[in-house]
């Protein structure tokens, strides 16, 4: 499993051609208090760089970009119900969703780990 | 542990209850406590006495209502007092300053309000006989030939009723006028630095919206737009002077460079207050635009009054323009409906609203418009940008200003949250306002700006106001880069302490439950 991260504060971990995609810790923390998330349904075919998701918090309605281009698989229907998750477990409870990737060449230009640390050090 | 940005918990406002004394009845002097109306009220009383409704045949086919309807009664003085009570824990412009960015929260002069109230404008019904309502048509021409002369524009539909009305007026001009010629395209521009209700009035009117980043200074990035605009781009939507309280010295160069794509210019114009009389946006090389009567022309909004959002259009869309028309017949007016509109406007999308828009905001803006004058208007504009430049410089040393360095702003001025200490929020600033009697300012918007915290003084607010709510958000902004706990806790002296917005925005209550539900009368 890899885990990379976009300068749009999307992070995609991927396994073979299947990926689940979220917002970072950084991104929830700048949000503020997460009052309700709009993921997409299974079956959508989502394209790089294109608003995907929607998040809305206290201060804030924002766009998710999908980080690559493929079809959704599931979405996580825990944020429905419980959107605070975004706040609580970015990177884990609080995915978006997962899909199958169309072209996993898409995720050569995204930031691993240290990259995406060393760019939200420079903002 | 749940994440909130602000490092505002409820249990801070029980920590730092203030030390006075709880009364019996829950006020506070002359500051009085008051119930819901669902609370105070009783089924079975009422203010009025009404006869019993004569007896008729019902066709309600068993739908009848037979059981009572559940309002609250109550008696006269106590629905005058309630109300009177409820409006004492209000803020309005009538009461203070109201910073509020973005908004153009100026006087409202007490002479509109009399010209609104004539009974020959103010009782009449939009569906009179036109010969009857001559003078009422003739204001509401007078009114759109001087935005007309004010914008240096072609044409003026005065129908739509509010700002984001207006858009939708000018976004369905520019789509009439690109499908006349045959041209679908899919795409509007909206920079960063343009009013939120763009994109959504593009996507409304089915377009794909596409973001332009701004510059460092605050403006459009000229480059990027050229970079974007192709066949594919209807148009774009720019605010000018824009949200970061910047005029887009571009203007001309971006509207050249849209038109020569074949692109439309639709202009957001809700801060025409910062350069009415100076500046007329038709030089600029604007297809559409909006003028917010209800900011720039001082007619009441925000509770006080609905909005007015007449648009003015160039030649090249005035084809397209919304029914109905007044024209002027010798010294007659008549309307232009759809009826009598193949003859003179074949082109038009249709109509937005039911009658002629907001009559009573256009005898308000006629009046405010006559009792200023050309030189009165051309004063409003350059009071509102000098007082708004006195906020900025006053400021600038206290809160980071993040576009200080790009020159004079207009009509209002940009902070941001960067040098608080660590925990404190231009959340916690705008809340210390309160305690401070200020309303506070436009917060987290516009998005270019971390924490934004965004002053529109206005031209009605003399120096003395202006210092004394310089002086206040100097103590305020002071205690938050101190690291002040209580302010943490602010308001400390609000009708109600600090709410929680996250739990109201995720499990909202929409409808009042009755607690314990009074015995509804017997019929």
């Amino acid at each position: 499993m890899t885990l990379y991260f976009t300068r749009e504060h999307e992070w995609i971990s991927v396994e073979g051609d299947s990926a689940t995609v979220g917002i970072t810790d950084y991104a929830q923390a700048q949000l503020g208090d997460i009052v309700f998330v709009e993921v997409p349904p299974a079956g959508t075919a989502v394209d790089k760089g294109k608003e995907t998701a929607v998040v809305e918090s206290v201060k804030a309605a924002s766009d998710v970009y999908s980080p690559a281009s493929g079809t959704v698989t599931e979405a996580n229907e825990a944020l429905e119900a419980d959107p605070s998750l975004v706040n609580t477990a970015p990177e884990t409870d609080g995915w978006f969703f997962k899909l199958t990737l169309s072209d996993p060449s898409q995720l050569d230009g995204l930031l691993d780990e240290a990259g995406y640390k060393d760019f939200v050090a420079g903002l | 542990m749940s994440v909130n940005a602000s490092g505002w918990k409820p249990e801070m406002n029980a920590a730092n209850e203030s030390a006075a004394p709880a009364t019996f009845t829950g006020n506070k002097a002359l500051m009085l406590e008051e119930g819901l109306i669902f609370e105070i009220g009783a089924y079975d009383r009422t203010g009025v006495d009404l006869p019993e409704p004569p007896r008729v045949a019902s066709r309600l086919g068993g739908l009848e209502r037979n059981r009572p309807i559940g309002l609250p009664g109550l008696a006269e003085p106590e629905v005058v007092r309630h109300y009177t009570r409820l409006s004492r824990q209000n803020y309005g412009i009538d009461l203070g300053f109201f910073p509020l960015g973005s908004c153009t929260m100026k006087h409202n002069p007490r002479l509109n309000e009399k010209m609104a109230r004539l009974p020959g404008f103010a009782d009449i019904h939009p569906l009179q006989p036109v010969e009857t309502v001559q003078g009422a048509l003739g204001l509401i021409d007078l009114v759109g030939e001087w935005l007309i002369r004010l914008t240096g524009m072609t044409a003026v539909a005065m129908s739509p009723k509010a700002g984001a009305h207006g858009e939708l007026c000018g976004l369905l001009a520019i789509r009439a006028a690109l499908t006349a010629r045959g041209d679908a395209r899919k795409v509007i521009l909206v920079p960063e630095s343009a009013h939120g209700t763009n994109p959504a009035t593009a996507a409304f009117c089915g377009y794909a919206v596409e973001n332009i980043p701004a510059t460092t200074e605050g403006r459009v990035d000229l480059d990027a737009l050229k970079r974007r605009l192709g066949p594919d781009v209807a148009g774009v939507m720019i605010t000018n002077p824009n949200t970061c309280g910047l005029f887009e010295r571009d203007m001309i160069a971006i509207s050249e460079a849209v038109h020569a794509a074949g692109g439309l210019v639709y202009c957001d114009g809700a801060n025409f207050n910062a350069i009415v009389g100076r500046v007329r946006p038709g030089d600029l090389g604007i297809d559409a635009m909006h003028i917010n009567l209800h900011k720039t022309f001082s007619t009441p909004h925000g509770g006080g009054g609905p909005g007015s959002g007449p648009v003015v259009l160039s030649e090249a869309l005035a084809p397209y323009a919304p029914l109905p028309f007044i024209e002027k017949d010798g010294d007659r007016f008549r309307l232009v409906e759809e009826e009598t509109a193949g003859e003179h406007h074949a082109g038009s999308f249709g109509r937005m609203v039911a009658f002629h828009g907001q009559m009573g905001m256009f005898v308000r803006a006629a009046a405010y418009m006559l009792s200023h004058g050309a030189d009165g208007l051309r004063q409003v504009a350059e009071d509102a940008v000098l007082n708004a430049n006195y906020i900025l410089r006053s400021l600038e040393g206290v809160l980071e200003a993040p576009f200080a360095h790009s020159g004079p702003c207009m009509h209002e001025a940009l902070f941001s949250d960067d040098n608080l200490a660590e925990g404190f929020t231009t959340l916690d600033i705008a809340k210390g306002l309160i305690d401070e009697g200020f309303h506070p300012m436009t917060m987290y918007f516009p998005l270019v700006v971390h924490g934004a915290m965004l002053i529109e003084p206005t031209e009605t607010e003399s120096k003395a106001a202006l210092d004394q709510f310089i002086g206040a958000l100097k103590s305020v902004a002071e205690r938050a880069q101190a690291g002040d706990a209580a302010l943490k806790a602010a308001p400390m002296l609000a009708p109600r302490r600090r709410l929680d917005e996250t739990a109201a925005a995720r499990k909202p209550v929409l409808v009042y439950r009755d607690p314990a539900p009074l015995t509804q009368a017997a019929e």
